[in-house]
Formats: C-alpha cells, sequence, structure tokens
C-alpha cells in the first residue's frame, strides 16, 4: 500500500475525459433529515469545483425530500439531481445504487463523495464496482490538481491513523471518495442563493427490490460522536465505571455526550460506541473536555481537531497538556463536578437554558446514557418519536 | 443443505504499528499477522448457521502462501473446506481488483462443492480500513448485500430468507432479504469459540486447497494486481501534530478552577460558537 506506485502509469496512457466534468456529492438523509456530512462535503465539494471551474452538483433520493434539494442549494449546489418515489423512502442498496448509477452515467461528473457512514460506504463500494472506477475511502483531506490534470487528491489515515496516505484515480471516472463526517466545513446557509433543481426517475419498482426494511429502532444507546458539538471524555484516571457519572452531568449540563478512552472502555467501564480515537470514532468538537486522560497518540489521533480542549488531570506531565488549550492539574472528582455547577450557574444567570428545554437535540439526545436526569431522557425520548 | 463461504484475510495488527520517530517510517518488525478479527466474527456466524441448520462452511482468502495459517485456523474452529488464491499477478491489488478474484474464486468454489447461499466478510480489514471488497463482491456476483450486521436474527432455508440488524450511527435497521446474500460482519455480532481439540488435530493434518491464475482459465489480466486496480497511493506522510499553546489554570479551590475555566471560555465567546446564545 505505501509504496510509490504512481510511475508505473504514465500520464500519456491517459484516456479523454473530458466529457466528466463537475462535483457531484451523494447528499444522505434518513426520514427527511439530512446527514450534516452531506452538507459539509457540499462545502468542501465547492472549493474542489471552484479550482476545477466546474459545477457543483447534490443529488437527493429518498420520499419526501424535495425540501432537502432547496437546502442543498442553499448549502452550495449549483445544481440539484432530486430522485423521489415511495420505494425509496429508506435507504436500499439496490434501488438507490440504480439512481446513483444512472445519474453518474448521464450527469457524468468527475468526482463523486459519499459521507464515510454504514449507508455511504454500502453504497459507493457497490457504485464504484458497477461502473468500474477507483474509490478512496474515508477520506479526511481532498483537493484537486488544477486543469489540465483535474486529478482529484483523496488523502486518508492509514495504518491506524499513524500515517497519512494520498491516493489516485489516474484511468477511470469519476474518481470517488467517502469523507468522514465532522472533518469538512459546511457553508453558512444562504437562503438566498438559488440554483437548478432537476427531477430524476427511480429505476427500480417495489417488486423487484428483494431487501425489506422492516423496522428501524431510534437511540440504542448508541451515541453520535461524529457529530456532537461538546465532548467529555474520561480515561484511566476516572477508576472505574462510576468515575463516568460526574462526566456525564457535566456533559448534561453542556448539552454533551460522554466519550472515553481506549483504556476505559477495554477495562469494560463504558460501552466502546463511546470510544473516541484509533478503532473508536475521530471526532472533531466545539469544545472536547479530556478528563482523566493521559493522552496516547491512539487517543489523540481522534480528537486533536477539536475547536478548543480542556485536559484534566492530576499529572501535570501528562502528555494530554499538549493538546490542550486549557489545562487544570488537580482531582478531577472535585474539579468536575465544579465546573457543572459554575456552567449551570452561567446558564441560568446568562439566560442560556439548560439542554432538555429546547436547545439543540443531537447533544441532550446522546448524552441520555445511563446516570444523566431523567428530564433529558424523556426528551430525547420524545425527539425520537416525534421523528 | 446451506454452502456458505467466508471471505478472510491475514493483515498485520495494525494497531501494533509504530513509527520511528527518527525517520518516520512504519516499523513493521515483529508486528504480528493475524486473521482480521471482523473476518472471524463473519467465520463464527457462519459455524453457529452450521450447528443449528446443518451447512458446508468453505473459507477463502486471498494473499501470499503464508495465509496459509489463516486457513488452518478456520478449519481448527469448524470450517470444512479452506481456499487460498495466490499468485504473483494478484499482487498490488486494490479494493476493485481484490474483489474480481474473490468474486472468481466464489464461482468457482460454487462450482466445486455447490452452489453458495450465504457469504460473510468482515465489516472491513485492519490494515486497509476501507470496507469496500464485500460490496464489490456482491455486486459482481449479483448478490443480495447486508453490511454492518450485528445481529444474523433468523435464517429461514425453505423460503430462503435471512433477517439481520444492521448497526448503524443513528440507530439498529431490521431488515430481510432472500439468498443468495453477503453479509459484513461487526465484532459485535458474536463471541468467536476456541478451538477444541479434535479441530485443531484436523488443522494440523489439513491441506488448503491452493488455486493460482492456471485453475481460473476466464480470469481477465487486466482486471488483476496491480494492472487491475484504478487507485494508486501517490503519496505517504506522517501527520504532524498541531502544535496547541496550552494555558494552564492555577487555582486555590475546586470552584476557584471552575471559574476560571468559565472565564477563559467566556471569553473565546464558546457560548454564541455553541448556540447558547444567538
Amino acid at each position: 500500500m505505501v509504496s510509490d506506485k504512481s510511475s508505473e502509469q504514465t500520464d500519456s496512457s491517459m484516456p479523454d475525459w473530458s466529457a466528466y466534468r463537475g462535483v457531484l456529492i451523494v447528499v444522505e438523509q434518513r426520514d427527511g433529515e439530512v446527514k450534516k456530512v452531506s452538507w459539509q462535503l457540499l462545502g468542501e465539494g465547492k472549493k474542489l469545483a471552484q479550482k476545477l471551474e466546474a459545477p457543483l452538483m447534490a443529488l437527493v433520493i429518498g420520499d419526501g425530500v424535495a425540501h432537502l434539494a432547496e437546502e442543498a442549494v442553499h448549502y452550495g449546489a449549483d445544481r440539484v439531481y432530486l430522485c423521489e418515489a415511495p420505494e425509496l423512502r429508506t435507504y436500499r442498496t439496490r434501488p438507490y445504487s440504480r439512481v446513483c448509477l444512472k445519474l453518474i452515467e448521464e450527469a457524468k461528473p468527475e468526482i463523486v463523495l459519499f459521507g464515510a457512514t454504514a449507508t455511504g460506504r454500502d453504497l459507493a463500494g457497490a457504485i464504484a464496482t458497477h461502473l468500474p472506477t477507483g474509490l478512496t475511502a474515508d477520506t479526511t483531506q481532498l483537493d484537486v490538481e488544477p486543469p489540465p490534470s483535474r486529478l482529484l487528491l483523496a488523502s486518508r489515515p492509514a495504518f491506524s491513523e499513524k500515517m497519512m496516505a494520498t491516493i489516485l484515480c489516474k484511468q477511470y471516472r469519476p474518481q470517488m471518495a467517502t469523507a468522514r463526517a465532522g472533518v469538512f466545513q459546511a457553508l453558512p446557509k444562504d437562503t438566498a442563493r438559488t440554483g437548478e433543481i432537476v427531477r430524476i426517475e427511480a429505476g427500480m419498482r417495489e417488486e423487484e427490490i428483494a431487501a425489506q426494511v422492516l423496522d428501524f429502532l431510534h437511540e440504542t444507546g448508541k451515541i453520535n460522536l461524529e457529530e456532537a458539538e461538546i465532548i467529555v471524555s474520561g480515561g484511566r484516571g476516572l477508576g472505574g465505571p462510576d468515575g463516568f457519572a460526574p462526566l456525564a452531568e457535566l456533559a448534561a449540563a453542556l448539552g454533551g455526550v460522554v466519550g472515553a478512552s481506549r483504556a476505559a472502555v477495554d477495562a469494560g467501564w463504558i460501552g466502546h460506541e463511546h470510544q473516541v480515537g484509533q478503532t473508536g470514532a475521530t471526532v472533531r468538537p466545539k469544545l472536547y473536555f479530556a478528563i482523566g486522560i493521559s493522552g496516547a497518540v491512539q487517543h489523540t489521533v481522534g480528537m486533536s481537531n477539536a475547536d478548543v480542549v480542556v485536559a484534566i488531570n492530576k499529572d501535570e506531565k501528562a502528555s494530554i497538556f499538549q493538546f490542550a488549550h486549557y489545562g487544570i492539574v488537580g482531582d478531577l472528582f472535585k474539579i468536575v463536578p465544579a465546573i457543572t455547577a459554575e456552567i449551570k450557574k452561567r446558564r441560568t444567570l446568562f439566560g442560556m437554558p439548560l439542554p432538555g428545554a429546547d436547545s439543540p437535540a443531537a447533544g441532550a439526545e446522546a448524552a441520555a446514557e445511563g446516570s444523566v436526569s431523567q428530564e433529558v431522557n424523556m426528551a430525547a425520548q420524545e425527539r425520537s418519536e416525534a421523528r | 443443505m446451506l454452502h456458505i463461504v467466508v471471505c478472510i484475510k491475514q493483515v498485520p495488527d495494525s494497531r501494533e504499528i509504530r513509527i520511528d520517530p527518527k525517520n518516520n517510517t512504519l516499523i513493521r518488525q515483529g508486528v504480528p499477522s493475524i486473521v482480521n478479527f471482523y473476518d472471524m466474527h463473519g467465520l463464527e456466524e457462519a459455524l453457529r448457521i452450521k450447528d443449528e441448520h446443518g451447512a458446508r462452511v468453505t473459507v477463502v482468502t486471498m494473499g501470499p502462501p503464508p495465509a496459509e495459517k489463516g486457513l488452518k485456523e478456520c478449519i481448527s474452529l469448524g470450517a470444512d473446506e479452506a481456499v487460498l488464491v495466490t499468485d504473483r499477478g494478484f499482487a498490488g491489488a486494490d479494493t476493485l481488483a481484490t474483489s474480481y478474484v474473490v468474486a472468481t474464486t466464489i464461482s468457482k468454489i460454487a462450482e466445486t462443492w455447490g452452489p453458495v447461499d450465504l457469504v460473510f466478510c468482515g465489516k472491513q480489514t485492519l490494515d486497509g480500513d476501507t470496507g469496500q471488497v464485500g460490496p464489490g463482491v456482491a455486486c459482481r456476483l449479483d448478490l443480495e448485500q447486508l453490511t454492518y450486521v450485528n445481529q444474523v436474527v433468523n435464517v429461514d432455508e425453505v423460503k430462503r430468507k435471512v433477517r439481520v440488524h444492521r448497526l448503524l450511527e443513528d440507530g439498529v435497521e431490521v431488515v430481510e432479504t432472500s439468498m443468495p446474500v453477503l453479509i459484513t460482519a461487526l465484532k459485535e455480532l458474536n463471541k468467536v469459540r476456541r478451538a477444541t481439540l479434535p479441530g485443531m488435530i484436523r488443522a494440523a493434518r489439513y491441506k488448503p486447497v491452493v488455486w493460482t491464475t492456471a485453475d481460473f482459465p476466464n480470469l481477465e489480466r487486466a482486471k488483476i494486481g496491480l494492472k487491475g486496480s484504478p487507485t494508486i497511493v501517490s503519496k505517504t506522510w506522517v501527520p504532524e501534530v498541531k502544535a496547541v499553546k496550552t494555558q494552564m489554570i492555577t487555582y486555590d479551590t475546586a470552584e476557584g478552577a471552575a471559574a476560571s475555566l468559565a472565564e477563559q471560555l467566556w471569553e473565546q465567546d464558546l457560548p454564541a460558537r455553541l448556540g447558547w446564545i444567538s
């Protein structure tokens, strides 16, 4: 994987791909609610499209999702392809890949990007094989070479995040990649922006589709770390599963979610779904607390892109402080509850409603894990049902 | 009787790979080679279905001759046959070229031991981390595809249906589809069994079936190995650690520390950035 193979193929052998122009983002949604990564990809796609002097396109697939086509324009798309049909209500590999393949054939984008979610990876893997073309998984950096080469430089972590690799697809079009959630920035929503919305036909009838989605269970203890804006993580320094209780309270006061280092997960103190870092989630929250976490590279690869990092550790030499904007050396069992109280006080004082009332759903909902207040749990439940 | 194929890959345990700080290269020495652990959960599920329904379980891997070791491990757990597809021509394959060879091999397995009803793959490998070979194989063999499966609820031999739970970012999807189907396994799928003594004895004596390009007369040379791989690695580097200016908070009491931290965060306009105030 790591050897330089590019010398094997020379540019002179490049086929003529001039019919392929523009960047296509495949938008992911559930029940008409978009996955944030889709708008993040439109933001990044815009940069690529501008360098290529080509249009930014989006593909919205579902049932009753016309509003998302308009939103895609507001988030930067020049042209949105909209495919609505009852049989496309929930994602299924075959009908969705049929729509994508048909569109790729007709619209001929030179780059197609998907979120590196379960759905995005499922779909992209099928499409790339069918076309066929190259597909780079889980990218965290995207760039293009300016015309005439127009090559997508798709970079991704390799070897458990210890290295980065840039991957090219010279011989085939479109160039495809899945990209991680929370890495790229969405553009500010501009409702004044206008663009073209093109309706396209679904390619399959229900009778032709074997897969039947029987049920979807929201909120199964799985938390969405990747999209969380505030994460309060704990590690070995917590000393045991009970150590997470004050962290959950701080997370609830902030409207955030609870994360953990591999040490805490491996010790069985908290579930793997909370793990940040290597073999866990790569996160990019606005505020990250690392509490009782030493700061091993296995953890920091997953959180070093947080906007603001606060580290609390009893060991002043802990390497986590090298990644922290603010450091507090001391007893976490005294300091964390004090911060929780201070945050609550300030939120009340400055008229910022506490989570559980009407704060952004994502945080409070995901915080509903064990030791968080009943109130938060119920609010999350209501929102869950409302969807 | 059901015929289940399990795809495995022998990988360096990338969790053990370190970077040499002197020259920023990978230290591969002493890194153990293991069967990609997601694949083992695929094997375990195949063996559970075998225990419950009766099935033939065939394991396949594409790799260099030492990959035989992983196949023997699968035999020791209860797989019936193991196939090693190995050829210098396969070297340098990306996911597209790999899925071509694996799919072609599964077709040959079906010709040799009977039609295949279920294929298991791991959700991704530890060394590649792409999760693309499973969907690639499903696409090439025109199989139904169920990725990220954390529970196989039911296998109905008569109706030829499989019902599973797929663990997604935002919940669990219950989905049913028809066989033949390819399933990619999460580690939550099951707990992998240990080898029994008779299993180990069988594995020690077992010689995997070895196929090379010569065994696939119709294999298209342009689709295998480096030549059949559209993606190329043009550059690798070790990411630099971002230098962060750390402000240590000095304090007398925990309350004082909390107040001081909050003061700093408020100065950074955090409430507005977090959307607490408009």
